[in-house]
């Protein structure tokens, strides 16, 4: 890879060793991949759940984090992903004090080094989303996803190593979405209909993360004719990478690149479509138990529009299973202040923040408080929690309201 | 015999050897594996209920999110990982985890990896030589 001069003078160890060992790594990384040189970027975001991190993550932190002052801090915004838990509620959760202890020792070393702890996969509406043509750097693949196709924001996938690499060096491996020719669209689908609900919104961007299959296919969507809300597209893109892996979609006359479809596409691409019907039988192939133990609404963090809507459909209802509605650490006060939370917990459901429901010991959860059949409006929770030993139904959110008060999912 | 040698167009990390493990399905750490356990537990996976430890994962392509970056790292400390990992197509998070993981990986080759190793095939990893044989 060509480097500055600035570049090999961090290599070469004048800024200290934390920012060599990241653009160490980087080089590793970029020359794997082909890249060329690096690119400046204006922010980083960083997944690291203690979860994922396990006692070696977290010490490979403390590492970094024991670093003279002065050669530690990163050099661009540099903000987190949903931790692994929401201190408040651990207990409720049946998390116990070693998950927490590790929490607590990674929020010290990031702090360290100087990262912002929002502790959001929403960022982008709620902290500042990214603008066309600006280099980004951004783990969790439903930010990625959202930032470079409805922002037009150019981010790879950055898993939390090289997140937190780029926001030690401010820059990234220039190869993948950083690169025009990466950004044009490989397949073509067709919807002849418009989804009215979250879910379905999700269960779309399922199927064609399933269509597309890998990270380097970009899918061109032609069909959806009036401009979908940000919720709509967060469920849609995060579980389209979820699915397939996918970090980015066009969407003809909505998404920023793709005004027309010339404009993406080239004529010959491979052409599905995707039918109504098709998507009734994808959702209805998770529904395969009426019996449910406990709803959840997370992943990704709901916005306070959403939870206005689940506190409207809580308002006078008594749950009989546990509901779980899981939000950012900016958007909860204001869900608090305008009485969504006492609405919601009042029916007896459990406003969590700051975390997301399966980065936050799934597993351990579904033991320690016996709950196997799940119900979800998310079509990404529904795709991961199956290999976390649950068993996830998707559904609208009026019919997981339902669930929680008569313990049953009704089928559509 | 002759020894069947296949070509990768990214390598990464040192030479292996040991039993492949194949099968046609993707991988992410989060999304198939118990961790703890050393197995595919996604109940879909190809390779539901099957031990990874100490194989050569020959699959498709990687899925999912972007846990797998810290993962292969938090495996590789408690020796309850793959040897190595061959893959049709890798996303960044995989060449990120395996950078940091320190786990030899190859990808890219020009035919389905997964139908030209067999299961249970005593396998090299080389990534110097970006190569992938089989020796038994």
């Amino acid at each position: 890879m060509k480097l500055s001069n600035e570049e090999q003078e961090i290599l070469a160890g004048k800024s200290g060793p934390v920012p060599q060992q990241a653009l160490q790594h980087q080089i590793k990384v970029g020359e794997f991949f082909g890249a060329e040189d690096l690119v400046p970027v204006t922010q980083a975001h960083i997944m690291a759940d203690t979860e994922s991190l396990g006692e070696a993550g977290v010490r490979w932190l403390e590492n970094l984090a024991a670093t003279a002052e002065g050669q530690r801090r990163v050099r661009v915004p540099t903000i987190t992903d949903p931790r692994g838990t929401d201190f408040t509620k651990a207990a409720f959760l049946g998390q116990t004090s070693g998950m927490l202890d590790l929490e607590r020792r990674a929020i010290a070393a990031f702090v360290e080094l100087g990262v912002l702890m929002t502790d959001t996969c929403i960022n982008y509406q709620t902290i500042q989303a990214p603008i066309r043509n600006e280099h980004v750097a951004f783990g969790d693949t439903g930010v990625v996803i959202y930032s470079n196709s409805v922002c037009g924001a150019l981010s790879n996938f950055e898993g939390g190593p090289s997140a937190l690499a780029a926001g030690l060096t401010a820059r990234t491996p220039r190869y993948g979405f950083h690169l025009a020719e990466q950004r044009r669209a490989s397949l073509h689908v067709r919807v002849d209909f418009a989804p009215t609900s979250l879910n379905a919104w999700g269960a779309l961007g399922g199927m064609i993360g399933r269509l597309a299959g890998n990270y380097w296919a970009v899918p061109v969507i032609e069909g959806i004719r009036d401009a979908p809300k940000s919720d709509e597209l967060k469920h849609f893109g995060a579980a389209m990478a979820s699915f397939g892996s996918i970090a980015l979609f066009h969407l003809v006359g909505v998404t920023p690149e793709a005004n027309r479809l010339a404009d993406v596409a080239t004529a010959d691409l491979p052409s599905h479509r995707v039918t109504r019907a098709d998507l009734d039988a994808f959702q209805k192939s998770y529904h395969t138990d009426d019996r449910v133990d406990v709803v959840v609404f997370s992943a990704p963090q709901l916005s306070l529009f959403e939870l206005r809507d689940l506190a409207e459909l809580c308002a006078g209802r008594q749950f009989t299973v546990p509901l779980l509605a899981v939000t950012s650490p900016q958007v909860k006060p204001d869900c608090d202040r305008m009485g969504y939370t006492a609405r919601i917990e009042d029916a007896g459901g459990t406003v969590l923040s700051g975390m997301c429901f399966y980065q936050s010991y799934a597993r351990e959860i579904a033991e320690a408080k016996g709950w196997k059949s799940l119900a979800t409006n998310s079509a990404k929770l529904v795709n991961i929690l199956g290999g976390y030993g649950y068993q996830p139904a998707l559904a609208s959110m009026e019919a997981c309201v339902d669930a929680a008060v008569s313990g049953r999912l009704a089928r559509p | 015999m002759t020894a069947k040698i296949f070509h990768a167009r990214q390598a990464m990390g040192r030479v292996v050897r040991g039993p492949a493990l194949v099968a046609h399905d993707g991988f992410s750490a989060r999304y198939d594996l118990d961790r703890i356990a050393g197995v595919f537990s996604r109940p879909s996976h190809k390779l539901a209920g099957r031990s990874y430890v100490g194989k050569i994962l020959v699959l498709d392509t990687a899925k999912g999110g972007v846990a797998t970056a810290w993962m292969l790292h938090e495996m590789k400390s408690r020796n309850v990982v793959p040897l190595a990992l061959v893959l049709n197509s890798v996303n960044p998070i995989l060449a990120q985890g395996a950078a940091l993981g320190d786990i030899p990986m190859l990808a890219g080759f020009g035919e389905d990896i997964t139908a030209a190793i067999p299961d249970g095939a005593e396998v090299e990893v080389n990534p110097e030589m970006a190569t992938i044989t089989v020796v038994d």
